[in-house]
């Protein structure tokens, strides 16, 4: 760098570029794909019915409803929104939801994505999700439905196979799909004898006794579908 | 006119909303803003996000709106909803722990009186 007088001149700050920055990889090449979106759409689109039954026996009986809805409004921008980074992608899937699943669900599974948006912020950017950041995002959303349910494992919620998968997930650096499905599956299966003290199955009390929980559920089917898409990732 | 807080009845039904409405306005005329929000956008019985922001946002004043729900899914719809307001809105709007009907009876009759947001609350929760 030399004027004409063929003295050395300062490099003036604004004027370096030595390189281009990296852009940010887009969510589905970290790991979260429109194939896996579109997965669990799918499987909730499947499990509407049987959802909507659990949740007649104990709730409203919108839930097949309401997360049908979900899933459809999540398909819908699936393959836009896996072009954005993760934190952005994760924002956008969590408003989506919030936006349209409407029930007790809406909030509850919104604010998980929320706050794993929130957690992806703090990952380097365009780093893969392996299993340990899959467990810290998890580890966040799981707290933010703990907040806004003001629950806990042990009432009779999504909570009692959110927290047993992801303790199961938090276990080993490599993952390990089968303790993950197996605690999701006996999370799920445990809520049958509890006796609900938060959601709309609350109002039965002893009546909710023997019925699984729908939120359980369909938080089951959807730990499925990420285990088989980071699983399928590795 | 110093402003008055305002109200939202949050209700799964769209005529539970409406009905506790006439009975807010039988009480209190005009006085204050009071609106109600039920059911989801296709008419069903639910709550709704946007639906509630929107009710919010219609009634906004600067002295604060108290927001009244009836069960689980309306009040954790309606705190999403506050949460996506601007900051300086959502730090006044709150949520009445309260029955719906009765709370909002009494946050209505408080608030035409004048008293501040949390005066509101506190009228409604103590009923």
């Amino acid at each position: 760098m030399s004027d004409r007088t063929g003295r050395p001149q300062p490099v003036r700050a604004g004027c370096r570029r030595p390189f281009a920055p990296d852009p940010v990889r887009p969510a589905r090449a970290v790991g979260l794909t429109a194939d896996l979106l579109e997965a669990a759409a799918r499987a909730l689109l499947q499990a509407e019915d049987r959802l909507g039954v659990l949740d007649t026996a104990i709730g409203d009986g919108d839930h097949g409803r309401n997360m049908a809805r979900g899933a459809r409004a999540v398909a819908g921008i699936a393959r836009d929104v896996v072009e954005r980074p993760l934190p952005e992608a994760l924002h956008r899937l969590g408003m989506t939801v919030v936006n349209s699943v409407g029930g007790a669900a809406g909030p509850l599974y919104g604010s998980c994505l929320l706050a794993m948006a929130q957690a992806a912020e703090t990952e380097a950017p365009g780093r893969p999700i392996d299993p340990p950041m899959l467990a810290r995002l998890w580890a966040a959303g799981v707290e933010a439905v703990k907040r806004r349910g003001r629950s806990d494992v042990g009432a009779k919620t999504m909570l009692d196979v959110l927290v047993p998968a992801l303790a199961a997930l938090s276990a080993s650096p490599r993952l390990t799909a089968e303790a993950v499905r197996a605690a999701a599956e006996a999370g799920l299966a445990g809520t049958g004898p509890m006796r609900a003290t938060k959601g709309r199955a609350a109002y039965l009390g002893d009546r909710s006794v023997g019925h699984l929980d729908p939120g359980a559920a369909s938080a089951a089917l959807i730990i499925e579908r990420v285990i088989d898409a980071v699983e399928a990732g590795r | 006119m110093t402003a008055r807080v305002s109200l939202v009845i949050v209700s799964h039904s769209p005529g539970i909303a409406r009905g506790t409405v006439d009975m807010v306005r039988q009480m209190v005329g005009d006085e204050i803003a009071v609106v109600g929000v039920g059911g989801r956008p296709d008419g069903s019985l639910g709550t709704d996000c946007p639906m509630i922001r929107a009710a919010i946002e219609s009634v906004y004043s600067k002295a604060g709106v108290a927001v009244l729900v009836d069960l689980g899914g309306a009040e954790t719809n309606s705190e999403m909803a506050i949460e996506q307001l601007p900051p300086a809105w959502a730090d006044r709007v709150t949520i009445c722990d309260a029955a719906i009907v009765e709370g909002a009876i009494m946050a209505a009759t408080e608030a035409a009186a004048g008293a501040d947001l949390d005066a509101v609350r506190r009228a409604a929760e103590e009923y």
